[in-house]
């Protein structure tokens, strides 16, 4: 994970362009202060500094050679030193001011993108969550939002605002002597090229010191994970020999990383101190010699700025490292940003209807307990309404998760309001892949799927879902108590009916005998619950839903017996008066079920009820007489 | 804790205690520099002596060049004393876990044990470093220039001690307010994070149930929440700027105004005009340095947490100890249970086994049933003392197990953990667990044994073939397969299987039971599952229920006159498993 976490922004300039916009967009008026602070900051200091030259000048030596008597000198020099007071006072309140705006350029920023980021994720499609490790996806939100906060709140700052004390410090330089001003670039550039030789061989430790670092991690993660392992197999003095080697290695790395990182603090101050001495001899020479107005009065703030210039100049190399790096967080935080919403063209909703003595059909605001179908048509503007009943038929469907490789071949089936089909076959034949159609996680290639006879492609997506109920075999709680979990189902619904699911589900004895019964917290995704429990929970968050079509996946794993006999309880009772569709893996689900598909390879090979399929001795028989045994 | 981690700084004691001493010597010089230039400009430039500013210059970079090489010298070993201080101590920690016994492995959990042994270890390298480095020279600069200051001229330097002590206490109030602050917005940075993880392992139900704005706005309020606390946050430590720059104006104020004075009113004999710039730097190096120690500060306090992690795992007990005088050599597979009983929590009032007496022969097949919490697997883990009994005695081969020497017992009694793992490498290599010379004749065999040579065969590589971290690049069945080699390849007395073939299906559950019977007949062979059908055919099977041994018997026996084996056998025969 760290090698390609740790590469570099592809298009730099272009994410740079992007995250500042989004920065100014957000916060126009915020960033224009911040600059004019930054560059009124630098200002101030650089004024102050020059003071030095006024203060020698025109009073210290006036009053001292007797030129200026020290009384009126005081007095004047008084009154400029207050002025001068007043300007640092501004700096003071230009330094605030910067510091303050930036805690909610920086903030209000990530909020916004942490924000953006997930409500563009609720959006997504599942294809994309098939598709990118959860890992990956998270740390968007844990580390390349962080490179971010650094990359605004102080990157991009503290650039903007060395750039512009360079710029004062050296037009104070010049001012003061062009001829000075270039001896000391001349040390500095010498500085600069030591630092960047330093800083690129470091540079290449730190990425081994990366690597080495991802290695030891790796090894003590995979270690600790499989410790038991380890233990039953007295393996202990191998895995020490084997670590002792790599972590050799990072200290091997590291040292030499950080401490060439490192040497570059006191050779930039000392070489600061050369430049200094340097100046000093040959500003000595041009104030001894007096060559162009130079005196000592300029000798003094010119040193003063020599020091404020080398601290910028060292920093930069460095500061330009940490933006790049940023920048490829940045990059991936667009990449989420930019990938494409679910879809949704449908224009067929779902809505609360009233029903005539005639049967037909009047919609209303009020939940009335009948649902209808609210179908448009725009070519002469009328509208008909369909009642929800859960009427699911399959016509000639081919699918494939990538458009080359189709996983389902010609399905066609159907199934009335109220019947049972179940899906039995391999792992890998195309049970789930069936399930995740019908409430369109994916969209079909070829063929229809048809729900109360409309086109589900025509159904707005929310709609089509909520018509459907789902319990999946991984059961997924939230954080939350358990009353709220059954509540995601129906998010108005009441105590009684929260209560009266739970009871349908065969979950209210054991909620009831929860710490604090159904305001028991839900931690963890549920693990304070055993599996057996967690799936009630998700029944009985089906059953508040109450829709009239449910997709049930049959837990596999391996709940003791007892525990399994109620959540089959509840299972039953939640199927019942339904359309179900249900992936089958007990044999007393399969029995009652109006149909059996028996699904190979994509295909359904062989379809009928129980005993239709034992006479015909297929596939189904050899299942169910090879596992009888 | 200091005194507990300082004795992992081993062979780099010499150089932890060199670092401190060449950063005091890199101050020292440094702090004469800017003494000098005064002078230069005072003494030399002034009066037109350039010999003397020569002489000076030189001095002076004489000085610039020794603080240089101390300083680098410094930089250098600090860095390589902490990485060897960080090394130790990461070794310490890994050594200290593998002593761990289970009990001690139960007590962290393994995320958190992972982060003490990462992210703890380089929070307290960096702090380390920081100390033997910083730590002595920001406090030395402070001093040795505020001394310097005061010899320069002492009535100015009086400013510097106004200053350091307002600025001192203005640095103190921001970090001992924000960092309470701050500890409690990571707090809910975390809980946010949370949120999103929960999101992401359960978008399918948020999406069935079309619950994609209800979360979002969830969400929205949680950010917003984090919004407030984080400004609320950092807005005290913005003050650090503002402060950190009034305290320059004021001394750069205070130089200009009291510094004519001085300058005038002694007619330059107290001061001249040179010592303006030597007390520029001056305060440069001790508002600096000022700083430096409240960041410090901040650091440490940061460290102590991870400090007092690490000794967490460091001081924890070890409970399983060897005896003294280990018996190495384990006679046969005879396995006694002798009054047993076992407590995680050793508390007697909460037993998970309770009064377990039995004897298994050598070389038979024993099945182990129960429901969830019955005590199968807290059974099974006493034979090879991956934890000590509470009370009674648990007899291997005729000697109670915490006579042997931990290696041979566990060398004998061979385990496969219902949680499997594999490991990083090649099959062979993950095979070798076993058996570090197995030949690959050796490895043929136990394969064919574990019913998983088929797939070896089928894969280009064979044996080579590599394995990702946890092995997630097989599927279930196939891992539990080939940790059952990997078991066999012991050659142990005792094979436990602690519902080990649940992904296996029924026909190669079997085959591979077939295939202990054939080629290991002498090793005692204990087996837990769920499926009836996987220890019907044993000599003895052992129903356990709520810690207690419910019945033991054969099959049929059981079928007879026991229970709950009855009821589980029923319920099974009525749902076969449709999957492969």
């Amino acid at each position: 994970m760290s090698d390609n976490r740790a590469k570099k922004s592809k298009a730099p300039l272009k994410t740079l362009g992007r995250t500042l916009g989004f920065v100014i967009k957000n916060y126009p008026v915020h960033c224009v202060v911040v600059l004019i602070c930054i560059i009124v900051s630098a200002m101030v200091t650089a004024r102050g500094t020059m003071f030095t030259k006024e203060l020698i000048n025109d009073y210290i030596q006036p009053m001292l050679d007797g030129d200026l008597s020290s009384d009126v000198g005081f007095r004047e020099l008084g009154h400029r030193i207050l002025l001068i007071a007043l300007m640092y006072a501004a700096g003071v309140f230009a330094t605030f001011l910067l510091n303050r705006l930036m805690v909610y350029v920086t903030q209000g920023t990530l909020k916004i993108i942490r924000d953006t980021l997930f409500e563009h994720m609720e959006k997504l499609p599942i294809s994309y969550f098939d598709r990118n490790e959860r890992g990956d996806i998270m740390s968007i939100y844990t580390n390349d939002t962080d490179t971010l906060r650094q990359l605004i709140s102080q990157s991009v700052p503290n650039m903007i605002s060395n750039i512009s004390t360079v710029i004062t410090v050296l037009t104070s330089m010049i001012i003061l002597s062009p001829l000075l001003t270039l001896t000391a670039l001349v040390v500095v550039a010498v500085a600069t090229a030591i630092t960047r030789m330093l800083a690129g061989k470091s540079a290449k430790y730190f990425r081994k010191r990366q690597k080495n670092i991802g290695e030891v991690n790796a090894f003590i993660e995979e270690t600790v994970e499989g410790q038991r392992v380890v233990k039953v197999f007295t393996h202990e003095d191998k895995i020490m020999e084997a670590f002792d080697e790599k972590n050799e290695r990072l200290y091997d790395s590291t040292r030499l990383a950080n401490g060439l990182a490192n040497v570059v603090m006191p050779i930039m101050g000392n070489l600061g101190y050369l430049n200094y001495v340097v100046v000093a001899i040959v500003g000595g020479y041009l104030a001894v010699a007096g060559v162009g107005g130079f005196s000592i009065a300029s000798l003094v703030p010119f040193l003063q700025f020599t020091r404020q210039f080398n601290m910028p100049i060292s920093q930069f190399s460095q500061q330009l490292n940490s933006i790049i790096m940023a920048l490829a967080g940045a990059e991936r935080i667009f990449a989420l940003l930019d990938a494409p919403i679910e879809e949704d063209e449908g224009y067929v909703t779902l809505v609360n209807a009233r029903e005539s003595e005639d049967g037909t059909l009047t919609e209303c605001e009020e939940r009335t307990g009948v649902w209808a179908w609210k179908h448009p048509h725009s070519a002469d503007g009328t509208v008909t309404y369909t009642r929800l009943r859960g009427d699911i038929v399959f016509e000639h469907v081919d699918f494939g998760y990538v458009p080359e490789k189709t996983v389902l071949h010609d399905i066609s089936l159907y199934a009335r309001p109220g019947e049972k089909i179940a899906f039995v076959g391999a792992t890998g034949a195309g049970k789930t892949t069936i399930t995740n159609l019908i409430n369109r996680f994916y969209d079909i290639q070829n063929g229809k799927i048809r729900y109360d006879g409309i086109n589900i492609q025509k159904i707005r997506k929310s709609d089509l879902r909520r018509s459907l109920g789902v319990v999946l075999q991984d059961t997924h709680l939230f954080t939350g108590t358990v009353a709220d979990n059954i509540r995601y189902g129906k998010l108005d619904a009441t105590d009684e009916e929260v209560h009266a699911a739970a009871k349908l589900a065969g979950a209210d004895y054991f909620i009831s005998h929860l710490p604090n019964g159904y305001d028991t917290e839900i931690t963890g995704d549920g693990a304070n619950l055993s599996q057996g429990q967690r799936q009630l929970i998700a029944i009985a968050r089906a059953a508040v839903a109450d829709p009239p079509v449910l997709i049930l996946d049959e837990a596999t794993s391996s709940i003791d017996t007892r525990t399994e006999a109620i959540v089959q309880r509840g299972m039953d009772s939640l199927m019942e008066g339904r359309t179900v569709f249900v992936i089958a893996h007990r044999l007393s689900t399969v029995k009652n079920s109006s149909v059996i598909m028996v699904l190979s390879d994509g295909r359904i090979i062989e379809r009928g009820s129980h005993d239709s399929l034992l006479e015909d001795r297929g596939v189904y028989y050899t299942l169910y007489t090879g596992n009888k045994k | 804790m200091i005194k507990k981690l300082s004795h992992y700084i081993g062979e780099y004691k010499r150089i932890t205690i060199l670092t401190p001493i060449l950063m005091v010597l890199e101050v020292l010089f440094e702090v004469f520099i800017p003494y000098l230039m005064g002078h230069i400009i005072d003494d030399g430039i002034k009066v037109g002596d350039m010999g003397y500013v020569v002489r000076t210059g030189l001095l002076m970079m004489l000085m610039a060049l020794l603080s240089l090489l101390f300083g680098a010298s410094g930089a250098i070993l600090a860095c390589k004393a902490s990485a060897g201080f960080e090394k130790n101590l990461r070794r310490g920690l890994m050594d200290k876990v593998q002593k761990f016994s289970f009990a001690n492995i139960d007590r962290f959990s393994t995320a958190s044990l992972v982060t003490r042994m990462t992210t703890d270890v380089s929070n307290v390298q960096m702090a380390f470093q920081m100390m033997i480095r910083i730590c002595f020279r920001a406090p030395i600069m402070l001093t040795s220039a505020l001394v310097m200051a005061m010899v320069t001229n002492r009535k100015l330097s009086l400013l510097f001690v106004f200053v350091i002590v307002l600025l001192g206490t203005a640095l103190t109030l921001i970090v001992t307010r924000a960092f309470p602050k701050f500890r409690y917005v990571f707090e809910k940075y975390d809980g946010v994070n949370a949120g999103v993880q929960e999101n992401l392992t359960g978008i399918r139900v948020v999406k069935a149930y079309v619950r994609e704005e209800h979360e979002t706005k969830k969400f929205h309020k949680a950010s917003d929440f984090l919004y407030r606390c984080f400004v609320s946050a950092e807005k005290i430590v913005a003050l650090n700027g503002p402060v950190m720059n009034l305290a320059i104006y004021a001394c750069m104020t205070g130089i200009f105004w009291f510094g004519a004075n001085i300058i005038v009113k002694s007619g330059g004999t107290d001061m001249q005009v040179g010592q303006l710039s030597t007390f520029m730097v001056y305060t440069m190096n001790i508002l600096m340095n000022l700083m430096m120690i409240s960041m410090i500060f901040v650091m440490m306090t940061m460290a102590k947490t991870s400090g007092e992690r690490i000794v967490e795992v460091l001081d924890e007990n070890v409970d399983l100890t060897e005896c003294e005088n280990p018996i190495e050599e384990v006679k046969n597979g005879e396995i006694v249970f002798d009054h047993v009983d076992f407590s995680y929590s050793n508390n007697r009032d909460n037993l998970n086994l309770e009064d377990v007496t039995v004897t298994i022969p050598s070389g038979s097949v024993v099945g182990v049933i129960g429901g969830t919490g019955s005590g199968k697997s807290s059974f099974v883990q006493l034979i090879p003392r991956l934890y000590d009994v509470t009370d009674g005695s648990v007899r291997v081969g005729g000697v109670d197990v915490r006579e042997y020497g931990l290696r041979t017992l566990r060398d004998k009694v061979s385990m496969v953990l219902q949680k499997n793992v594999l490991f990083y490498g090649t099959i062979a290599e993950n095979l070798r667990w076993g058996n570090e010379n197995a030949t690959e004749e050796q490895m043929r065999a136990a394969c064919e044994s574990a019913q998983i040579m088929d797939l070896i065969n089928s894969l280009p590589d064979g044996f080579n073939s590599h394995v990702e971290q946890g092995g997630t690049n097989f599927s279930g069945g196939q891992k539990q397969r080939l940790c059952i080699a990997r078991a066999l390849l012991k050659e142990p007395k005792v094979l436990i299987l602690d519902d080990s073939t649940s992904a296996v299906d029924t026909k190669t559950d079997a085959a591979i039971r077939r295939a202990f019977r054939e080629y290991i007949p002498d090793v005692t062979k204990i087996i837990i599952a769920q499926r009836i059908s996987s220890v019907s055919d044993a000599d003895m099977i052992i129903v356990l229920d709520e810690g207690r041994i419910n019945g033991i018997g054969t099959h049929e026996q059981l079928l007879e006159n026991n229970a709950i084996y009855r009821e589980v056998y029923e319920s099974q025969m009525r749902g076969a498993d449709f999957d492969e």
